[in-house]
């Protein structure tokens, strides 16, 4: 990533320490050597960072803890589920060292150049793991919803985290197979010399290939985009389930329409099949194609926009505690609505087609993941580090990562925009200065490079505060922030394998905080009330 | 032991036991699987030129496939009887209706590798022509969830049967019904890929 910003801001010249990677040409990278850690980037972003992290690690360990349950459902397939992706990042980064390198066609991995670039073998490889191991966890996520909750935990009584996540595992477990299908697919085209993505009469670096022909590299952006798309939501709802957690714990006030946002996110999942071709205006599909996606993907906007405004309504009235979990919450906000809010003009083909594959599009969806996303599960790890450890990070340096991490975090992505709108294209290895029209605005390129770096040094307190706390003492306290929901009612860290350490029933509803005429400012869903 | 509740007792609220309801969900990410290879088998015969879909279409052997058919069928019914038989707790009808379905999955997979090697015999490999490579991809994967399957069946018709019918057959029960959601479905996505891929 630091590579990839350092080349982008300084094109042709000896990048520093990490030069001997690129030996041959005297340290100066190649094209192809930034088209790798382009396709790298996203795919080990998307498939070993955020997913595993959002819904592996904190569905995993969140999700029986929330429902009170003892453990997974499968305890076997969720082993399973991750020696499977262990294999599959094995095999991601190892290509790294083979001798054709690892894949360089991007992450979307489009035909027919992906059928003959070197790497992509090893990428698909490593992909059908990856989706293995998303479908076996997933589905025991759904099944440990379903069937694992506490007694007198109804539907509604459930944390919205835990909706989020349910809708969740079936984004991944309905869209993940047609990718593993056209996964399947391309590894034919690449071994077995089929051509269900080469064209007739095609011609490659000079030369007519000697294929059957009559496919369609159509075929695989259809098969793509029908996962990739639900993808992008199955990125940003655990991290909305995440905020809405800790914005109720910390305005002291039940969650702002929380019916409304379980309807919105149920429909937003149903939406998110239908709104694939939207990435393809481009690709001479057809008008009346193109009308129905804009369309659809219109339609999707209005259920995320009711999630915002509930969370911003929630915040009204409330008394706020600013603490660092709540400080990320709070910068999701505005970092997801600008992300949101920003794909509304690529959503519509008319501006699309100026808009599409130009820097635009990259501020566009790192809005939605990185200050979104990432700021959540940030939001996530400080919360929820006391029920994990046993232990509190500590604040001052928590506050040390936020302010710095949001003020660098913009400072990378916000130029995209002004980049993209004065038409710079993305995937350009010398940022664009072959292009006379990007003149203006190539002076971007440095400041981004150095936000991106200032950004890599901000992560040095959160670091710190985690070794540092880990090697303190065991305050073992449950329910640090007064919480309401049901985790908070187990063992810091949790008893391994049943978790709590007496018998779990629900009474109430899960945000249940300054109740009129209880004592308390919170009222625990585990608590009796006479 | 394991303390998860509902691995064979029903939930009330919801009617099931994890299995159940977490075969059902494997089996609707498999539709979705095979939903996306079909979708593709659609989409490439639309931009197919005319009349090539027939041509090579017209090269399998149909007679084969049409027995291969009534066999995976077969093995569906005794799958069904082998767990009936369980239920009844007959356990020697339940080793031999299992084992005969065990049967008629190799005998599946024998048929399957003299029509590949004809194939190969002839000079057709997934590359000659697009709709070979469709039927040698949708079948090959085909081909994997029945040796996947069978793996299960032998393993509950072998080494574990006698000791789990002893101490809990129940559990057996319900891994054979479980397993037989499968192999049915199994069946089910054969059903479809031989019209689309001989008939048609």
């Amino acid at each position: 990533m630091m590579v990839m910003r350092y080349q982008l801001a300084y094109p042709e010249t000896p990048i520093p320490i990490v030069g001997w990677f690129f030996k041959e040409s005297g340290g100066i990278m190649l094209p192809e050597n930034y088209n790798t850690l382009g396709a790298m980037h996203g795919t080990i972003m998307i498939f070993l960072g955020v997913v595993p992290l959002a819904v592996g690690a904190f569905g995993n360990y969140l999700v029986p803890l929330q429902i009170g349950a003892p453990d997974m459902a499968f305890p076997r397939l969720n082993a399973s589920s991750y020696w499977s992706y262990f294999i599959g990042g094995v095999i991601m980064l190892a290509s790294f060292f083979t001798p054709e390198g690892a894949a360089r066609s991007g992450w979307t991995s489009y035909p027919p150049l992906s059928i003959f670039e070197s790497g992509q073998t090893m990428w698909l490889c490593g992909m059908i793991f990856l989706i293995t191991s998303s479908l076996l966890g997933s589905m025991n996520i759904i099944v440990t919803i379903v069937q694992l909750r506490a007694p007198g935990l109804t539907w509604y009584k459930l944390p919205f985290f835990i909706w989020t996540q349910l809708i969740t595992s079936f984004l991944l477990v309905l869209a993940f197979p047609p990718l593993e299908a056209a996964s399947i697919l391309q590894l034919m085209d690449r071994l077995a010399g089929t051509s269900f993505f080469l064209p007739s009469g095609l011609v490659y670096a000079g030369n007519t290939v000697e294929a059957y022909g009559s496919g369609s590299p159509l075929l695989w952006q259809h098969l793509f985009w029908f996962l990739a798309h639900p993808e992008v939501y199955v990125l940003i709802l655990p991290a909305i389930g995440i905020v809405g957690e800790i914005i109720a714990n910390n305005t002291r006030k039940p969650l702002w329409g929380y019916k409304s946002m379980i309807y919105a996110i149920s429909f937003l999942g149903f939406m998110s099949f239908i709104v694939w071709a939207h990435h393809m205006f481009l690709t001479g599909m057809g008008q009346t194609m193109s009308a129905f996606f804009q369309l659809t993907t219109m339609i999707i906007s209005i259920p995320s926009v009711v999630v915002l405004t509930a969370f911003f309504l929630s915040l009204w009235g409330g008394s706020i505690r600013f603490n660092t979990p709540m400080l990320f919450a709070l910068a999701f906000l505005p970092m997801f609505g600008i992300g949101g809010l920003t794909g509304l003009p690529l959503g519509v083909a008319a501006s699309d087609i100026f808009l599409h594959d130009t820097y635009y599009v990259i501020g566009h969806f790192h809005y939605v993941v990185a200050p979104g996303t990432l700021f959540a599960l940030f939001a996530g790890i400080y919360y929820w580090f006391p029920k994990v450890s046993g232990k509190k990070l500590h604040e001052g340096l928590g506050k040390l990562h936020f302010w710095p991490s949001l003020i660098f975090m913009n400072g990378v992505f916000m130029p995209m925009f002004i980049q993209g709108l004065a038409g710079l294209s993305r995937r350009m290895y010398d940022g664009g200065t072959q292009y006379a029209h990007a003149s203006d605005i190539l002076q971007w390129n440095e400041f981004m490079t150095i936000s991106a770096f200032c950004l890599g040094a901000a992560q040095i307190p959160f670091i710190l505060n985690i070794i540092l706390t880990l090697a303190g003492k065991v305050t073992g306290e449950r329910n640090p922030w007064n919480s309401t929901t049901i985790e908070w009612s187990a063992p810091s860290p949790p008893l391994p394998h049943i978790n709590f350490d007496e018998e779990v029933k629900v009474y109430h509803d899960p945000y249940e905080y300054s109740v009129p005429g209880h004592e308390e400012d919170f009222c625990p869903q585990t608590k009796k009330l006479d | 032991m394991s303390s998860i509740p509902y691995i064979l007792e029903e939930r009330p609220d919801t009617g099931l036991n994890n299995s159940r309801l977490g075969i059902w969900i494997f089996i609707a990410s498999e539709i979705m699987l095979f939903g996306g290879l079909f979708s593709a088998y659609v989409f490439l015969r639309f931009a197919a030129p005319e009349g090539d879909f027939d041509y090579w279409g017209s090269k399998l052997n149909v007679p084969m496939a049409t027995f291969n058919t009534l066999m995976l069928i077969t093995s569906s019914v005794t799958m069904i009887m082998s767990w009936a038989s369980l239920k009844m707790r007959q356990f020697d009808k339940y080793k031999m209706y299992l084992g005969l379905t065990i049967l008629c999955g190799i005998g599946f997979l024998v048929v399957k590798y003299f029509e590949y090697t004809s194939k190969f015999h002839h000079g057709i490999f997934p590359s000659t022509s697009t709709f070979m490579g469709i039927y040698f991809t949708l079948t090959g994967l085909h081909v994997l969830h029945i040796i996947g399957g069978l793996a299960v069946l032998i393993y509950f018709w072998g080494p574990v049967a006698k000791k789990m019918y002893d101490e809990d057959v129940e559990l057996l029960a319900n891994r054979i019904e479980v397993t037989g959601l499968y192999w049915h479905f199994v069946d089910l996505v054969w059903i479809f890929l031989f019209p689309i891929l001989y008939l048609l």
